[in-house]
C-alpha cells in the first residue's frame, strides 16, 4: 500500500540517480539519517529492507490479497467445470490441481498471511509498543513467502503438473501415486511454515515484552489475546506439519515406510500425523477471526464487549481442545468403537465455548446504539455465518452421520462457512475498519456497501445449495458428478462466480482508499476504543516511541 | 542474557521439540495401536500354541485378499469362511501364482477387522512373516497356521482376515516403498 504520491516517486528517481553517482557517501548519510528521522526509506529498497511493522504489515496484506484473487481464479476454473456435468473444460488431472492448490493458496497464503499482516500493523498498535520485537526476523519471515509460493505455483507450470493430491496430501496418494513435483510442493511447505513459526515467534515476544506500562494481561484487547493464543498453536503444529511433509518427502524418494505398509508402516497414520497438525490449523485461521470481531462490534453497539473475561478462557479453552479432536477427520477409518465416542465427544464439547463467543457477541449488540457501517455489516454476517458454519460441523462431529457426510459436499460447504464466511468476512471487516487508519481516508463507502450485500449474497448461492448436493451424496474433489445434480451445481457455479467478481469491487476500494478520499481524524469511528485510536491517521511511521499512558 | 533472548531461546526450542514430536508419533502410533488395536495390525512374530480351547462358542473368521498396484499375482484362499473355536488351531491354504513371465518377489502385509481383534489373532505359521519368491508362472500352495485367543471378547463373532499383497520385486528387500511405487 504504497502512499508515495506520483510527485514523490519523480523526487525519487532523482535522488535514486544521486546515490548511484555519489555511491558510498550518499548511502552513508541516509544511515545515520534514518537513526533520528522518521520517514521511510524511498523506492523498492524500503520494501526489501524495512524491518517497519506497518511496512511488513502492509505487505502481508497485498501478498494475501493477491493469494487471494490467484486462489480465487482457481476455485473459478473448479465451479467452470463443475458448471455442468461431464467432462468439458480442464481435463481430471489439471482439475484435481486445482481443489488441491486452490485449498493450499487459500490456507497458507491468503488467510494465514492476512492474519500475520493484521497483526503486525495491530498487535504493536493496540499494546503501544513502538514496533515487533524482532523486526529483522520480520522482514524475513515475510521474504521468504514469496519463494514458497512462486515454486508452488511454478510447479503447476511443469511437467506433470502441481500437486494433484488434495491440500491434505494424504499417503499414498502424495508418496507412491504422485509425481515428481512433489519436492516441490514439500519444498514450498517448509518455507511456508518457516514464515509462520518465525512470525508466531515474533508475535510472542511482542506481546509478552514490550506492552505498555499499565498494559496488564486482562486489558489487552481482544485481538492481541486471540493472536497470542494462535501463535502459540502455530508453535506447537507447524513444526508437526514440517515432519509430517519430511515423512512424504523421504518416503518418496529416499526408501523409507513411514506410510507404507509393505516395508511395516501404516497410511492411516499419516492422516493422524497430519490431521494433529490439521485440527489446531483450522483454530489458528480462525482464533484471529473472533479477536478482530470482538473488536469491531464494541465500536458500532456503543458498549463495552460483553463478558470479556469469559472471551479470554473460551478462546483458551477452543485452543486446548483443539488438540485433542483430531480423528474427527478420521471417523470412517475404521476406528474403535471407544475411539470414535471420544473424538465426537471432545468435538462437541468445542462447541460450548464457541457458543460462549458468539452469546457475547450477541449480547454485546443486545441494547447497544447500533449503526451499521461497511466493518459492522460485515461482523455481522460473520457472527451469523460462522454459526451455520459452526452447527454443520456439529452435524459432522456426530459419528454414525459423518459416515454419511464423509468426502461429500456437505464437508465442502461446512467448511466454506467457517472459513470464507468466517475467516474471510472477518479480515474484510477487519481491513474496513482498519483501513481508514492505515491510508488517513475513509474508503468509498457506497462501493464498499456494493461489496458487501452482492458478497453476502452470492457467497449463500454459492455454499448454501452445497450442504443439500452433499447430503444428496456428490462427493468432493470429484470433476464430474451424477445428473441430478445439475441444477444445484449451475446455481452453486453462479453463485461463486457472482462472489468472485464481487471482489473485485474489494480491490477497487481498497485501492482508491490509497489513493485518496475524505480525510479522517485519529478516532475514525466514533464508538471505538482502544491505544490504536489514539495515534493520528493515517499511522504515523513510527508510534509510541515513548510508551503512552494507559488509563484505567 | 535478557528475558526476550530467554523466551525466543524457549520458544525456539519448542519448535525443534515439535519437529521431533512429530517423529516421536510414528513408534508412539505403534505402541498406541498395539494396546487398543487401533489399526487392525496383527503381530508378524509366531505366536506360542495355545493350551486351552474355548469349546462354547464358535468364530467365523473370514479371508480377503487384496492385489496392491495391479500386481501380477493371483492370491485367494482355499475356503472363503471358517468357523473355529477360540484356542484350536487351524490351517488354511492360500494359493499364490505368478501371472507374469518374469520371477517375482511377493509380500503380503495382514490386517484385521474389525481392528479390537488383531491382537486375539494368533499365528503359528504365515506366509505374510516373509516374502514369497514366485517364478514366472509359477504356482504356490501357501500356509497359515492360526488359533484365536480364548480372551476374544464375547460382542465379536466374526473377524476378517485382509491380505495385501504387495510386489517388491523391484526393491527386493522390505523397508523400501520403491517396489510399490513404480
Amino acid at each position: 500500500m504504497n502512499s508515495i504520491t506520483q510527485e514523490n516517486n519523480d523526487s525519487q528517481e532523482q535522488i535514486d540517480q544521486m546515490k548511484t553517482q555519489e555511491g558510498v557517501i550518499i548511502m552513508e548519510h541516509d544511515d545515520t539519517d534514518t537513526e533520528h528521522h522518521h520517514g521511510p526509506a524511498k523506492g523498492f529498497k524500503r520494501w526489501l529492507y524495512t524491518t517497519n511493522h506497518k511496512d511488513i504489515g502492509s505487505m502481508y496484506l497485498v501478498f494475501s490479497l493477491v493469494m487471494f484473487l490467484i486462489g480465487g481464479s482457481m476455485a473459478m476454473v473448479i465451479r467452470a467445470e463443475l458448471f455442468q456435468p461431464g467432462l468439458q473444460l480442464v481435463d481430471p488431472h489439471f482439475f484435481n490441481q486445482m481443489t488441491t492448490v486452490h485449498g493450499l493458496i487459500m490456507v497458507f497464503g491468503a488467510v494465514m498471511p492476512a492474519f500475520v499482516g493484521l497483526a503486525n500493523w495491530m498487535v504493536p498498535l493496540m499494546i503501544g509498543a513502538p514496533d515487533m520485537a524482532l523486526p529483522r526476523m520480520n522482514n524475513w519471515s515475510f521474504w521468504i513467502l514469496p519463494f514458497a509460493f512462486a515454486i508452488l505455483l511454478g510447479s503447476l507450470f511443469m511437467e506433470g503438473g502441481g500437486p494433484a493430491f488434495g491440500w491434505t496430501f494424504y499417503a499414498p496418494l502424495s508418496t507412491t501415486y504422485s509425481n515428481d513435483n512433489t519436492a516441490l510442493f514439500v519444498f514450498a511447505v517448509h518455507i511456508m511454515g518457516m514464515s509462520s513459526i518465525m512470525g508466531a515467534i515474533n508475535v510472542i515476544v511482542t506481546i509478552v515484552n514490550m506492552r505498555a506500562p499499565g498494559m496488564t494481561w486482562m486489558k489487552l484487547p481482544l485481538f492481541v489475546w486471540t493472536w497470542l493464543i494462535t501463535a502459540f498453536l502455530l508453535i506447537a503444529v507447524m513444526p508437526v506439519l514440517a515432519g509430517t511433509v519430511t515423512m512424504v518427502l523421504t518416503d518418496k524418494y529416499f526408501g523409507t515406510s513411514f506410510f507404507n505398509a509393505v516395508g511395516g508402516g501404516d497410511p492411516v497414520m499419516f492422516q493422524h500425523i497430519f490431521w494433529f497438525f490439521g485440527h489446531p490449523e483450522v483454530y489458528i485461521m480462525i482464533l484471529p477471526a473472533f479477536g478482530i470481531v470482538s473488536s469491531i462490534i464494541p465500536t458500532f453497539s456503543r458498549k463495552k464487549l460483553f463478558g470479556y473475561a469469559s472471551m479470554v478462557y473460551a478462546t483458551t479453552s477452543i485452543a486446548f481442545l483443539s488438540f485433542i479432536v483430531w480423528a474427527h477427520h478420521m471417523f470412517t477409518t475404521g476406528m474403535p468403537l471407544a475411539g470414535e465416542l471420544f473424538f465426537m465427544y471432545t468435538t462437541m464439547l468445542i462447541s460450548v465455548p464457541t457458543g460462549v463467543k458468539v452469546f457475547n457477541w450477541v449480547a454485546t449488540m443486545w441494547r447497544g446504539s447500533l449503526t451499521f457501517e461497511v466493518p459492522m455489516l460485515f461482523a455481522i454476517a460473520f457472527v451469523v455465518l460462522f454459526t451455520i458454519g459452526g452447527f454443520s460441523g456439529l452435524m459432522l462431529a456426530i459419528t454414525p452421520a459423518d459416515f454419511q457426510y464423509h468426502d461429500t459436499y456437505f464437508v465442502v460447504a461446512h467448511f466454506h462457512y467457517v472459513l470464507v464466511t468466517g475467516a474471510i468476512f472477518s479480515i474484510m471487516a477487519g481491513v474496513y475498519y482498519w483501513l481508514p487508519k492505515w491510508t488517513g481516508y475513509m474508503f468509498d463507502i457506497a462501493l464498499a456497501k456494493w461489496h458487501f450485500w452482492l458478497s453476502l449474497v452470492s457467497v449463500n448461492v454459492l455454499f448454501f445449495p452445497m450442504h443439500f448436493v452433499g447430503l444428496a451424496g456428490m462427493p468432493r474433489r470429484i470433476p464430474d458428478y451424477a445428473l441430478q445434480f445439475a441444477d444445484f451445481n449451475a446455481i452453486i457455479s453462479i453463485g461463486g462466480f457472482a462472489f468472485g467478481l464481487s471482489q473485485l469491487l474489494f480491490v477497487a476500494v481498497v485501492y482508491k482508499c490509497i489513493k485518496g478520499g475524505d480525510k479522517v481524524p485519529a478516532k475514525v469511528w466514533e464508538g471505538a476504543e482502544g491505544l490504536e485510536w489514539e495515534v493520528d491517521s493515517p499511522a504515523p511511521y513510527h508510534t509510541f516511541e515513548t510508551p503512552p499512558k494507559i488509563k484505567d | 542474557m535478557t528475558s526476550q533472548g530467554k523466551l525466543i531461546q524457549k520458544l525456539a526450542f519448542a519448535c525443534i521439540g515439535m519437529f521431533g514430536f512429530a517423529f516421536a508419533l510414528v513408534p508412539l502410533y505403534d505402541v498406541f495401536c498395539d494396546i487398543t488395536g487401533l489399526n487392525g495390525k496383527p503381530s508378524l512374530e509366531q505366536a506360542k500354541v495355545s493350551d486351552t480351547i474355548d469349546k462354547s462358542r464358535v468364530v467365523d473368521v473370514g479371508f480377503i485378499t487384496h492385489i496392491q498396484n495391479q500386481a501380477p499375482f493371483k492370491v485367494s484362499a482355499d475356503q472363503a469362511v471358517i468357523s473355529v473355536q477360540p484356542g484350536a488351531m487351524s490351517k488354511v491354504v492360500f494359493k499364490a501364482k505368478n501371472m507374469s513371465s518374469e520371477n517375482r518377489m511377493m509380500q503380503a502385509v495382514p490386517s484385521v477387522s474389525p481392528g479390537l481383534a488383531a491382537k486375539y489373532m494368533h499365528k503359528i505359521e504365515c506366509f505374510c512373516f516373509n516374502q514369497q519368491a514366485l517364478e514366472a508362472g509359477e504356482e504356490a500352495d501357501l500356509a497359515l497356521m492360526f488359533y484365536i485367543d480364548t480372551a476374544l471378547p464375547i460382542e465379536i463373532e466374526e473377524l476378517t482376515l485382509s491380505y495385501t499383497v504387495f510386489d517388491i520385486t523391484q526393491s527386493g528387500q522390505m523397508g523400501s516403498s520403491q517396489g510399490a511405487s513404480k
